[in-house]
């Protein structure tokens, strides 16, 4: 749902830049106000359920406060981040279970988006492609889009049981393995299954983005390449391509955002299994399950400046892109 | 000759796109379909028409609360989404004034922000408004991500219609708020039909929030009581039932999407393209 916003914020931007100067009419001032009075439900709903919890969380992340009694918290600094205490360093920042969970969370979000980049894309041009029953593919796509989450998390995690699941079923029966596979469970299985599962889900939203700019393109260059008689590869690579790459980049950076702070798919799948584990699941162990809200909230912090610093690249490439237009 | 095996070809992968897409969720149908020991063998079709499954999810737990919990849930965040989403659109989109850019950044930062990240703020804010272990707060929390899509949407949209519309209705003496009610809202009905499905979906999916600030199964909503749904042992999960209360939950969403595809299809890359 964030991509649809993306070039959104490119547009109003522009919008605004290029907007007239206010006239300092009677009836321009009556509008500004009726605006701001418009604005201010909306803005004091924002600042209360975005602007103060995320404040309070920076804060506790500077606090020794515990989930069962939050009021008692004292300020220590920046103890929970790092701290040198006896010869050992303690804090996020010195636990080797939050960096596996940082490279974890890393590598899940290269591998998949990549992934669906690569499978949107072949299904947005098989879309874009006019044929008997286009519109039953693009409903049949639109499903796993649909299914919730945990529920696919749930039916994948029934097809890849170990003992009874139709995966290992199919697998064996093709002869492509020779043992049942222990998908969710195995350290060495379970972040491919996770992937798999993340992929599945999300490819389709990937495909949906790219098809719009697929049906943006001119067809007057396609048409000079048909009569040229250019390969339909060649075509891609010279020409779909580099038109699509704009918009390709926006669906590329909001999926890695969204796959920078996954949680519930995580969770229902492999639980709290280190072998899996995101900066989401060890920031929600912290706080929930071991009730430590100033370490958790900690870990919470450095994941929202790891997004915020992902959301900087992107508006350097928006950038990019603007001039390069 | 080969054009006959392109079209083989072409034919092969739009199969297989279907088959991978659709697959999952059939199989879970044909598994909610089977009975007890059923369960351990694996068959791609039905051979029984059981609904076993389907009478115990609501016996062995509070299932119908779960259901009407999330109903409630999505309901209210849909229709408190909208409107604070097309008073926010109309400001922002209908009028020029100092600071608009900004707002209108702020707002979409927001709808990057990791739902963990203000976990333990949220928890606090629940907390100290009573609200823990209460839909109400379920509702309040989930603002964080329905809001502010909402609101872009709709300010794309608000700023696309005539001028001349507003203009006529202001010579005639109305207010801003006879304009967004009369003027308006009756020509954004596909908008509002867009983000509302989109806003309901996201609302109805939601895991963590609901994970982490309801305490008992009848407050639970569906995907959480999902999750949680236990057997004997960690390695004796109910699968038949887990099954069938994934095609409950689905199916609604899935039917939805179905009919409003093309709307849904237009929301999700509203402006995104348009450049």
């Amino acid at each position: 749902m964030a991509t649809a916003t993306t070039e959104l914020a490119d547009r109003a931007l522009g919008a605004a830049s290029i907007a007239a100067p206010a006239q300092k009419s009677h009836l321009t001032r009556s509008r500004v106000r009726a605006a701001w009075l418009f604005l201010a439900p909306m803005l004091i709903l924002l600042a209360m359920v975005a602007g103060w919890p995320l404040f309070r969380t920076i804060w506790f992340s500077f606090t020794d406060a515990n989930l069962s009694d939050l009021s008692s918290a004292k300020f220590i600094g920046f103890e929970n981040y790092l701290a040198y205490n006896d010869g050992e360093w303690y804090g996020v920042l010195a636990d080797g279970e939050w960096w596996n969970a940082v490279w974890n969370t890393l590598k899940f979000s290269v591998v998949s988006v990549t992934i669906e980049t690569i499978l949107g894309l072949i299904v947005a041009l098989v879309l874009n492609a006019s044929f008997p029953g286009r519109s039953l593919v693009r409903a049949a796509v639109l499903i796993p889009w649909a299914i919730p989450t945990i529920v696919s998390a749930k039916m994948w995690s029934w097809m890849m049981h170990d003992q009874f699941g139709i995966l290992n079923h199919m697998l064996l029966g093709v002869g492509l393995i020779s043992a049942p596979l222990a998908w969710t469970a195995s350290p060495d299985l379970a972040m491919t299954a996770v992937i798999m599962v993340d992929v599945w889900k999300t490819t389709p939203f990937m495909a949906l983005l790219i098809l719009a700019a697929l049906q943006m393109l001119p067809t007057d260059c396609y048409e000079a390449a048909r009569v040229d008689g250019i390969h339909p590869v060649r075509v891609f690579f010279k020409v779909t391509l580099p038109l699509i790459r704009p918009a390709l980049m926006v669906a590329v950076i909001f999926r890695l955002l969204d796959a920078l702070r996954i949680f519930d798919l995580i969770y229902v799948l492999t639980s709290n299994s280190k072998d899996t584990m995101s900066m989401s699941v060890y920031a929600r162990q912290q706080l929930v399950d071991f009730q430590s809200v100033g370490y958790g909230s900690a870990a919470s912090t450095l994941l929202f400046l790891t997004v915020g610093l992902c959301v900087v690249l992107y508006i350097t490439f928006g950038r990019v892109r603007f001039d390069g237009r | 000759m080969k054009k006959l095996l392109g079209w083989v070809g072409f034919y092969l992968l739009v199969a297989a796109i279907i088959l991978y897409s659709v697959f999952p969720f059939y199989y879970a149908i044909v598994t909610s379909l089977k009975a007890g020991s059923q369960l351990f063998s694996v068959e791609y079709f039905p051979t029984t028409w059981n609904w076993d499954n389907y009478v115990s999810v609501f016996r062995e737990q509070p299932f119908a609360y779960n259901l009407l919990n999330s109903v409630l849930v999505s309901f209210s965040v849909v229709a408190l989404s909208l409107f604070f989403g097309v008073t926010a659109a109309f400001a922002l989109g209908r009028v020029q004034f100092r600071g608009r850019g900004l707002l209108l950044m702020t707002v979409l930062a927001v709808s990057m922000f990791p739902q963990v990240a203000v976990l333990s703020g949220m928890f606090e804010l629940i907390r100290g408004l009573g609200l823990y272990n209460n839909l109400l707060g379920l509702v309040i929390s989930y603002m964080i991500f329905t809001l502010p899509f909402t609101v872009w949407v709709l300010t794309t949209f608000m700023r696309d219609l005539p001028k001349e519309l507003e203009e006529a209705a202001i010579m005639d003496g109305a207010n801003p708020w006879q304009i967004i009610v009369k003027v308006f809202m009756p020509l954004m009905w596909p908008a509002l039909v867009t983000t509302g499905l989109l806003a309901f979906i996201a609302a109805w999916n939601e895991f963590l929030f609901a994970l982490t600030f309801t305490l008992t199964n009848t407050q639970r909503t569906v995907p959480v009581a999902i999750a949680l749904i236990s057997g004997a042992s960690q390695y004796e999960l109910p699968w038949g039932n887990i099954m069938a209360a994934s095609v409950i939950v689905t199916l609604p969403v899935v039917i939805l999407v179905l009919i409003f595809q093309r709307r849904i299809v237009s929301g999700l890359t509203a402006g995104a393209v348009k450049g």
